[in-house]
């Protein structure tokens, strides 16, 4: 029996484990663009002092890599511990293309990765500036493919039920891979990665120009990141933007959660900048709003209406009413395929199976759900708003301030004065954080936002995980808790006393802290000695 | 390409997928189970853990991809296993997350202890996985306890120490030898001096260990393990659908398929034979022969299980007909065309710049190396 408390702790996992991964897989994307734009100077220019940039850039790099990878083995596992029926029901179209991240995208960056750390000595400049570059790729790949998984998870194109297999089947591959829910979070996800990574090499320079240490290393650093930095703000907008005309397509009840729109309003919708959601009541007890401004963006026309939360469940009722029957003629027809009446019955209203499956979460037999489960079952169909509606905003305020914070940075870059803005400098230091909670906040809006679906419209959360105890899943989380804690600290540790130490740790003898002793062991870098 | 070959070539690649683990991550992993005991200090310690250091993380991929692939070609495999299998696989996933921190954090700092638990760390990212994927092939020998509803919904009834069987144990032995064996042998194409003495007598050890292991559960198969026999007309183009067959339990079934076809006897003889081989080289000091042949022993012996069992892949034992094999646990026809189109285009490239890595970063790693470029290497 799949218990809400099983369900609830298996999403709960599940949460925990990817926003975990996704602390580590931003600056990874982000970064490694940085170090070959650093390195390409390097070739060119043919100063060290670019070399010393990408090694300990990359150093850092290392750092946040190793723990990306530990934890995501964990995603790769999980869809089938703790996703059974999940895996099976769509592991026809959702496999596919973790499949082929795994041969295009993992192998190319993970062997290069060793080629960069190891290779200096072993490579001509050109050679490994190749290496770093397809390790690059590699790792944004990656990010490509795992996005058309779950770009297909959000509207899942290309597909169709069969009920001999009992799951989802791939009908068009070149519709799923160029869905364009998948291409927009790509390009809006790797560009907040190359924002994450531009902040965290801004940040980490302004702390050495504020110490005054390292200044040249650091002025260069500072303005390559300011100007990646820049246009990834300014892309990470525009893109965002093109995800919201996506969601507005294809999941009307995620956009009316996002905006807390209870009621269809007339066209041009107007875009509500605070409020406070009733779920109770379905209104909101204040709001501020602007007009017009959602249905532009939603929409894209003055004259397309979108619908609101009441009129989504009116219609969602529907769709349950009818998937009612579909679930019913799909029993029939499990326990008997060439049951014809059946099929006839299950072909009418198959399109609304998935609203069918939802009353699983009720009941057993989905043929006796009761008016009082029915209206359960509609209420699920629309997540929770407040979350949304908070999340989503302050990842867009966050988003604004980051390109606010970047045309600045610029600016000064290009005027050449930003050591002297101080208040710049300290600015860029305390918002490295910031990144990572926009795009956890993110990953919020977009995964919790889909509920009560993993897969949008076709497969129930409820019925997609595994047949294990609660007790099974308190286990494993106490212990992912447990790991994961002890690796972060371990992490943190490592990665502030290297970013502290700055290019010393390189153990050149040219920086700052190296020439103390005078000897033949610098004293920044003698703790690190064997 | 017809359905049913296809169905047919997955099986073989799922099979390549994982003698590519064995090869290739293996190696790297049996390094990690012979740290602690052939590096007897901090900088014979740092040698060897930098024969693999360029390399451990594209050697993890097969791994990686391995699951993919069972995801992609075999999504009722990879949910039922992995689901049943529950804390097994948690093991294994807890004991790998050793290795990439182990590699990457474990000379970031002086600290003697703080070194030597990474090197535990490693040592239990290197030997708990091989283990685990040992017994649960002698798990899956002996069948597992699991049936499907009718909307095939999975359910596991088994415990976890139920799989810790006395058969089952014995597999996993196997499995940790190989992969030891795996990473002696290359061990020795990368070291000198002490470190090379020690792992060469760690590879004639482990190599008869795995020989004589091997040999003991073939007998065990042979006369006290159950296997199943599919009693209905299988159509092999149809629809994947395992609720639709007969299934019988009978002892010595895993015997079957040797004696229908001549060839199926060549799996486990080259086994014995590739074994046999390592064991003389290592005598011989041919480390890259003896490399080569534990290689080959490594797909002998997974292509020994797989060949025995065939068309099986995840036999139920108390439900028979819920079992899974090659013909009813797989993807689409589409999707299996698909994934195979994938496979060929990337493996080539693949095993193309993972050699030339290998060949960029190869020589005997010292000692004196490691104290020579302390800052940039682990």
């Amino acid at each position: 029996m799949l218990t809400e408390e099983l369900v609830d702790l298996s999403r709960l996992q599940f949460a925990v484990t990817a926003l975990y991964h996704f602390l580590f897989v931003p600056l990874t994307l982000g970064l490694a663009f940085i170090l070959v734009i650093m390195e390409l100077t390097y070739v060119i220019t043919d100063r060290p002092i670019y070399k010393d940039m990408v090694r300990f850039w990359g150093k850092l790099f290392g750092i946040n890599f190793a723990l990306g990878v530990t934890t995501g083995i964990t995603m790769e596992f999980q869809f089938g511990t703790n996703w059974a029926y999940y895996s099976h029901y769509v592991g026809d179209i959702f496999g596919a293309p973790l499949a082929i991240e795994g041969l295009m995208a993992f192998f190319l960056e993970s062997t290069f990765i060793g080629l960069f750390f190891f290779g200096w000595d072993r490579l001509n400049k050109w050679q490994h500036f190749m290496v770093t570059v397809l390790m690059a790729v590699g790792s944004n790949l990656s990010a490509l493919w795992i996005l058309i998984a779950n770009g297909w998870m959000q509207d899942p194109i290309g597909a169709e039920f069969s009920f001999v297999t009992m799951r989802m089947e791939m009908t068009d591959f070149w519709a799923i891979v160029f869905n364009p829910t998948a291409q927009a979070k790509f390009v809006h996800t790797v560009s907040a990665g190359y924002v994450t990574a531009s902040l965290f090499v801004l940040g980490i320079s302004s702390y050495y120009l504020l110490k005054g240490r390292d200044l040249d290393f650091a002025r260069r650093s500072f303005r390559i990141a300011a100007g990646f930095g820049f246009a990834s703000a300014l892309s990470v907008i525009v893109l965002g933007d093109e995800s919201g005309y996506t969601v507005s397509e294809s999941q009307q009840a995620k956009m009316a959660a996002i905006e807390a729109m209870w009621e269809t309003e007339p066209a041009p919708a107007a875009f509500t900048v605070f409020a406070l959601p009733n779920e109770a009541a379905q209104r909101n007890d204040y709001e501020l709003q602007i007009p017009y401004v959602l249905g532009l963006i939603g929409t894209r026309s003055l004259t397309e209406t979108l619908p609101g939360i009441k009129e989504i469940k009116a219609r969602n009722r529907e769709r349950i009413e009818n998937g009612i029957q579909a679930v019913v003629a799909l029993e029939k027809l499990r326990k008997n395929h060439g049951d014809e009446l059946a099929r006839a019955q299950f072909e009418a209203s198959k399109a609304d199976l998935g609203f069918g499956l939802l009353l699983k979460k009720y009941t057993v037999d989905v043929s006796q759900a009761t008016p009082a489960m029915i209206q359960q079952a509609v209420d699920d169909t629309i997540p929770r708003v407040a979350p949304l509606f908070w999340s989503f905003r302050l990842m867009v305020a966050l988003g604004f301030l980051f390109l606010v914070l970047f045309s600045f940075a610029l600016f000064y870059s290009v005027k050449g004065n930003f050591i002297e803005k101080k208040w710049l400098l300290r600015w860029a230091l305390w918002f490295i954080p910031m990144p990572w909670i926009a795009a956890e906040l993110g990953w919020v809006v977009a995964e919790y936002g889909r509920q009560p679906w993993t897969i949008y419209g076709v497969l129930p959360t409820h019925i997609s995980v595994s047949n294990l105890t609660p007790g099974n899943l308190y286990g494993s989380l106490a212990g992912f808790v447990g790991f994961y804690t002890a690796l972060l600290i371990v992490e943190m540790y490592l990665m502030t006393k290297y970013a502290r130490q700055g290019p010393a740790s390189l153990g050149t003898g040219k920086y700052h802290g190296e020439k103390a002793t005078g000897g033949a062991l610098p004293a920044g870098a003698a703790a690190d000695k064997i | 390409m017809d359905y049913e070959t296809l169905k047919l070539v997955w099986w073989l690649l799922v099979g390549v997928l994982l003698v590519g683990f064995a090869i290739m991550d293996g190696h790297d992993m049996g390094m990690g189970v012979l740290l602690p005991f052939v590096g007897r200090n901090d900088l014979e310690r740092r040698a060897l853990i930098n024969t693999v250091a360029p390399h451990w993380d594209g050697n993890q991929v097969w791994f990686i991809t391995a699951g993919g692939a069972i995801f992609a070609a075999w999504p009722l495999v990879y949910a039922t296993a992995f689901s049943g299998f529950y804390w097994a696989m948690m093991a294994a996933l807890w004991a790998l997350f050793f290795r990439p921190v182990g590699f990457d954090y474990r000379s970031k700092i002086q600290n003697p202890t703080w070194r030597s638990t990474w090197d535990w760390g490693l040592f239990i990212g290197g030997a708990v996985p091989p283990i685990i994927f040992g017994v649960a092939f002698g798990n899956l020998l002996q069948g597992v306890p699991f049936h499907f509803n009718d909307l095939m919904m999975s359910t596991y009834t088994g415990s976890f120490w139920a799989l810790l069987n006395p058969f089952a144990l014995l597999a996993g032995v196997v499995s940790l030898a190989m992969i030891t064996t795996q990473g002696a042998n290359y061990l020795m194409m990368r070291t000198e001096g002490d470190l090379y003495r020690r792992v060469r007598g760690a590879s004639l050890i482990f190599a008869a260990l795995t020989l004589v292991s091997f040999a003991l559960a073939g007998v065990w198969v042979a006369q006290g393990i159950d296997g199943y026999v599919i009693t209905s007309a299988v159509d092999a183009n149809a629809l994947p659908d395992p609720l639709a067959k007969t299934v019988e339990v009978s002892t010595g079934a895993w015997m079957h398929n040797y004696t229908q076809y001549a060839w199926a006897m060549w799996v486990p003889i080259v086994a014995f034979a590739a074994l046999a081989a390592s064991i003389l080289f290592s005598r011989l000091h041919q480390a890259g022969a003896a490399f080569w042949s534990s290689s080959i022993a490594n797909a002998g012996i997974i292509g020994t299980a797989g060949v025995s069992m065939f068309p099986f892949i995840m036999p139920s034992s108390t439900d028979p007909r819920s079992s899974l094999t090659v013909y009813d646990a797989v993807s689409s026809h589409l999707t299996l065309g698909l994934m195979l189109g994938a496979t060929v285009i990337f493996m080539p490239l693949i095993i193309f710049y993972t050699s030339w890595a290998y060949k960029v970063m190869w020589g005997k790693v010292t000692t004196e190396y490691i104290a020579a470029n302390d800052k940039s290497v682990y």
